[in-house]
């Protein structure tokens, strides 16, 4: 909401100046967000006339003037268009300064001397853009600063209003919360009844009764419509953003702004019989003021005659009913329409305007009355005309029920009292009816709040009035109630400690991704499309953290960072069949040296080993049985691919990017990647204690010839469960293959260690272990001891 | 003894050629073993007369022992030398890097979110999170705002179908938790949450830390003192704080909160719009209605809700001057928060 301070100050006028105006505002909950003067800075313009235009002698579009300011007249070389004897226009005397510092001196243009310039609207700031010299009202008083006639030394105020204030969205609104922040009385001019002259009236059937409980309309015949608006209304709507279009829609408009009451004026001859306030039928259709013809859905809200519709109703007027320069008799209309059963409705055609702007947040039901009154005393002091008299229908009205406020409350609230008077003279000022009941007060809202029903929005006016800076600040006080933490549960930042301590960043990437990506990296898996995507690259919500982390190494390794550790923690989102999942998920990708470049390391790059220990790393702590399985996946290394397994449920996946999808992507060296369950991460096992055994640990080494295809994992299961309660420690200290033995196989290189906790083991205990691994592995998978 | 006068000067002068612990062995072998020319001397005491025999002896003993101290003193320089050659051999060059993993680091958004909930936290709030897909119901009616409410508007919302959105805040979190138990609470939920608006100060997601207190006592004064205290405990700075009405559905009294511009000090700058304020975060005192949709007597409890942008925080606490490059994640950029 723009206006103007004038304007307002035409109201109510505090005694301080623009600045501390808008703080006020502001600090009330009326954001002020822009202040802008509403003419560039100048001085030394007046008002002059053109006597006579000759052309000049050696220029074409040049004319050279002679001009009076009343007093005195002066010659002036103008190129505008409308430069003509007869008409008012703005003079910068010798020594004005136009806006930009612009000094205006004696000049020779093509050889004829100029005193001065004739300015056009842009020239003076008026305007982003003018075309040919500002025309004045033929009245205008030579010599008259054009400042103060104009009334120039104003502001253009903005407002950023929250959708509550709606009363707001005028300048009396605005004006009555100026008053009552600065303590002042806000007076407004009785209700002035226009006394009608013709006894016209256009039969008016609200059938639609709920939407539109009030609905007020009045014919004026034999208005002049082409006669132009006043200055005076012409910068009164300029400055609150509007253009003047005619008269008759510049006078609603001035009431828009004004009262804030949206109004509607139809030409009365294009109206069949009467005013039908319905919902729209099937099949109805409207072209609109703007132009564009739309298909009315049934039940919307339509203002009509007895044969076709002619407004959508507290949206935009039809263009075919609408008033012209040719109209003679109109239809004026000032209704209420109801906020709940206008809410929506226009921006489900894509439409929003000043009006439906207001309607939908509440507008004073009380006002139509007065705005039609005012409007057509203004109609007719501009175009002439005869005014019949009003017709008023009214349905159900708006109730303002009494709201009880509780002195108590206030307290408790707000965190402390406020004097009686106090809250009695905030209530009263914001225009609600206030009566004094046993511990507090019966408040009743006026017709222009929708935001006032219960007793908290009472207090809040208190708050807003009084100032919330002035309420007291109490410093954090609480009884201690000490959540109990699980030690078996630790939290993501401790995870994502770990993982920075091993030298990965993090990333954030959004969660909606290119399909694309995600076709690439889906393990089968639907994702969930967003109905309004902000482009079809980020259209579909993803199911694995892959795809962002991916595109992050794109971005960097593009930007010659070749050495990439990334990880992300956040949900993926999966369809199933019990419903939509968000599952909390862990990712990490690793591509590039091993370790940083430097002149310790030697080049070596990453490999899916060192991605898995990372991934070992936190799941070392974990509870439960974790275990790795070779496994296939479509964006995957096939033989470089792993799930991972957490008590037997699958939990996430490790592998290499698939080489295809590597060089598709462009990345020089492998990339490595795994994604996992978050859930399994945060759980960890609680330490027990276990004696320390004060007894020598044996350690034998074994050299195993295995089946090449054979897994690792199974090898050492298959110790652990032969060797005897007494082995304490299993490693698996070389893997060759090649020269020397059987290219089927592969030798394995095992060290046990056995301890007793309670005595020294002896030579046979330990070797009848071994013995037992060593049976075990041959029965199991043909293992051979290697000579 | 002549002769021991000049066995003496001989050994002196081999102790003093020698250039290292094996050489002067082999001199002390010579003669001070057990075959060695002053233990022969020694051993030829015998023949002398018991008159002679003492005084022989203890020139002997002298000269003895005199040659013992030369060898163990020579052995000690030796020694030593031998231990600063090889040390002198071992330096390195300590300023060169150290080997392995460099530290990675969090991003911004993480770093700020721990320290908004540390903050919390420490004064016994619980941090919950919640889902990111969320139904129309919490995201929206049970927070009173109802279809068609005009604050929908301010709410670019994406929609996965007619009912489900992406939550356009994390305040159905708390929903969530008030539904399912009972007051007094204190939780703060940070999250990703997603408008439909992508341009120079918009992205399309972003993050919220979302904080709601709620207990039999708790009033606007309350509310102000704690977030005073978190505002300039994150700044670390006592800043000037005020509070200005707003509107949000779900809050009332509501509030936006201001602080003074940190860029400028409040001497107004481009960041602050020449205002010297920043509008940091939107809060206020729990609507009735809210509490209603979730079963919580709001006659008896009384709480207060906050949220807080967090790429905001961040980027006024480290001057990041550009809400994009969160999500850019190049590694020049995140690389600057370790």
């Amino acid at each position: 909401m723009k206006f103007s301070e004038q304007w307002l100050r035409e109201w109510v006028s505090p005694d301080v100046d623009t600045e501390q105006l808008a703080a006020r505002l502001t600090m009330a909950g009326l954001e002020v967000d822009a202040i802008d003067p509403v003419a560039g800075v100048f001085s030394g313009v007046v008002v002059a006339e053109i006597i006579a235009a000759e052309p000049h002698p050696d220029a074409e579009k040049l004319q050279v003037c002679r001009v009076s300011n009343g007093a005195e007249e002066v010659q002036i070389v103008c190129g505008a268009a409308n430069a003509r004897p007869g008409i008012k226009i703005p003079l910068a005397t010798l020594g004005a300064v136009l806006p930009g510092d612009f000094k205006i001196k004696k000049a020779k243009l093509r050889g004829v001397e100029s005193f001065g310039m004739l300015c056009a609207e842009q020239e003076l700031g008026l305007a982003e853009k003018s075309d040919g010299l500002m025309e004045l009202p033929a009245d205008a008083p030579l010599g008259e600063d054009i400042r103060s006639y104009l009334n120039l030394d104003d502001a253009v105020i903005e407002l950023g209003l929250t959708p509550n204030r709606a009363d707001c969205l005028s300048v009396r609104g605005i004006a009555r919360e100026a008053a009552v922040l600065s303590e002042l009385p806000f007076v407004e001019a009785p209700l002035a009844e226009f006394a009608s002259t013709i006894t016209d009236v256009l039969p008016i059937t609200v059938s639609a009764t709920e939407d539109c409980p009030r609905y007020i309309g009045r014919v004026i015949r034999n208005v002049d419509v082409s006669k132009p608006s006043p200055l005076w209304l012409q910068e009164k709507l300029r400055r609150c953003g509007l253009r003047s279009i005619d008269a008759v829609v510049d006078v609603t408009n001035f009431i828009l702004l004004e009262l804030g009451q949206p109004m509607h004026a139809f030409d009365l001859d294009k109206i069949q019989s009467g005013i039908v306030v319905r919902h729209a039928q099937a099949n109805e259709v409207l072209t609109l003021l703007d132009g564009q013809t739309i298909e009315i859905r049934e039940g919307s809200l339509l203002i009509a005659d007895e044969t076709k519709p002619l407004a959508l109703a507290g949206i935009m007027g039809g263009e075919p009913s609408s008033v012209t320069n040719a109209s003679q008799h109109l239809f004026l209309e000032a209704a209420f329409f109801a906020p709940d059963k206008i809410a929506g409705r226009a921006r489900s055609y894509g439409l929003h305007t000043d009006s439906s702007h207001r309607f939908e947040r509440g507008v004073d039901f009380e006002l139509p009355q007065r705005a039609i009154e005012r409007a057509t005393a203004l109609i007719i002091e501009i175009c002439g005309g005869e005014a019949g008299p009003i017709s008023c229908i009214d349905g159900l009205m708006p109730a303002r029920e009494p709201i009880t406020l509780r002195e108590k409350r206030i307290e408790k609230l707000l965190g402390m009292a406020i004097a009686a008077d106090v809250v009695e003279s905030i209530l009263r000022g914001l225009g609600m009816a206030v009566s004094v009941v046993e511990g507090g007060w019966s408040v009743t809202a006026p017709s222009w709040r929708f935001d006032i029903s219960i007793e908290v929005d009472l207090l809040e006016e208190l708050a807003r009035v009084y100032g919330y800076n002035r309420l007291p600040v109490t410093p954090i006080h609480d009884s201690l109630t000490i959540q109990a933490a699980p030690e078996s549960l630790r939290g993501m930042p401790q995870l994502r400690q770990q993982l920075v301590a091993r030298g990965y960043q993090e990333a954030i990437t959004y969660s909606f991704i290119d399909p694309a990506m995600h076709q690439a990296m889906a393990e089968g898996e639907e994702g969930v499309e967003l109905l309004n995507p902000i482009s079809a690259d980020m259209s579909i919500m993803r199911t694995s953290l892959l795809p962002g982390l991916i595109k992050t190494a794109m971005h960097n390794a593009k930007r010659q960072q070749a050495r990439i550790r990334l990880f992300e923690s956040g949900l993926r989102f999966l369809k199933s069949d019990t419903g939509l999942k968000q599952v909390p998920t862990l990712a990490a990708l690793l591509t590039g040296r091993r370790e940083p470049e430097s002149w310790s390391e030697s080049g070596e790059l990453v490999d899916f080993y060192d991605l898995k220990a990372d991934l070992e790393s936190l799941l070392s702590v974990s509870a439960s049985t974790i275990s790795f399985a070779a496994a296939k996946n479509v964006a995957l290394h096939p033989g470089q691919t792993a799930d991972v397994y957490c008590d037997g449920q699958r939990i996430g996946r490790i592998g290499a990017l698939h080489p295809s999808l590597q060089a598709k992507w462009d990345f020089v060296n492998p990339v490595y990647l795994f994604e996992v369950d978050q859930q399994p991460l945060l759980e960890r096992k609680v330490p027990v204690f276990s004696e320390l055994s004060r007894y020598p640990e044996v350690r034998r080494d074994l050299a195993l010839l295995v089946d090449r295809q054979l897994a690792a994992e199974d090898v050492l299961q298959t110790v652990r469960k032969s060797a005897g309660e007494y082995l304490s420690d299993l490693k698996l200290f070389d893997i060759y293959q090649g020269k020397g033995i059987d290219p089927e196989r592969k030798s394995l290189a095992l060290g046990l260690t056995f301890r007793h906790s309670s005595r020294t083991l002896n030579e046979e205990e330990v070797s009848q272990s071994v013995e037992a691994v060593v049976q075990a592995l041959q029965e199991a998978f043909g293992a051979s001891l290697r000579n | 003894m002549e002769n021991l006068e000049g066995l003496a000067a001989e050994a002196a002068a081999k102790i003093s050629a020698a250039i290292d612990a094996q050489t002067l062995d082999q001199v002390r072998v010579e003669y001070l073993g057990k075959k060695g020319h002053i233990t022969a001397l020694l051993k030829g005491l015998g023949s002398l007369s018991a008159d002679e025999r003492p005084a022989a002896g203890a020139e002997i003993n002298r000269v003895k022992e005199a040659l013992s101290d030369q060898i163990s003193e020579s052995k000690q320089r030796l020694d030593q030398a031998a231990v600063d050659a090889r040390l002198e051999a071992e330096k390195i060059d300590v300023t060169l890097s150290g080997r392995g993993q460099h530290a990675g680091g969090l991003h911004p958004v993480t770093r700020t979110i721990e320290r908004i909930s540390a903050f919390f936290e420490s004064i016994g709030f619980e941090v919950v999170e919640g889902p990111e897909i969320e139904d129309d119901y919490h995201n929206f009616e049970a927070l009173n705002i109802p279809a068609h409410h005009p604050a929908r508007a301010m709410h670019d919302t994406f929609y996965v179908d007619e009912s489900t959105v992406l939550r356009t805040h994390t305040s159905p979190v708390q929903v969530r938790v008030m539904e399912s138990s009972e007051p007094p609470m204190k939780l703060i939920c940070p999250g990703r949450v997603y408008r439909c608006d992508s341009d120079l100060t918009h992205t399309p997601m972003f993050h919220q830390v979302e904080g709601l207190l709620i207990s039999e006592n708790s009033s606007f004064a309350d509310l102000k003192g704690m977030l005073e205290s978190f505002l300039r405990s994150f700044f670390e700075k006592e800043l000037s704080v005020r509070f200005r009405p707003s509107y949000f559905p779900f809050t009332e009294p509501s509030a936006e909160v201001d602080i003074q511009c940190v860029m400028c000090g409040g001497e107004g700058c481009r960041v602050c719009s020449h205002t010297g304020w920043i509008e940091i975060l939107g809060c206020g005192m729990v609507h009735p209605s809210v509490f209603e949709a979730s079963n919580i007597d709001a006659e008896r409890f009384t709480g207060f809700a906050f949220g807080l942008g967090v790429e905001r925080l961040a980027m006024l606490r480290y001057g990041v001057n550009d809400l994009r490059l969160f999500f850019e994640n190049d590694l020049r950029f995140l690389g600057q928060f370790k």
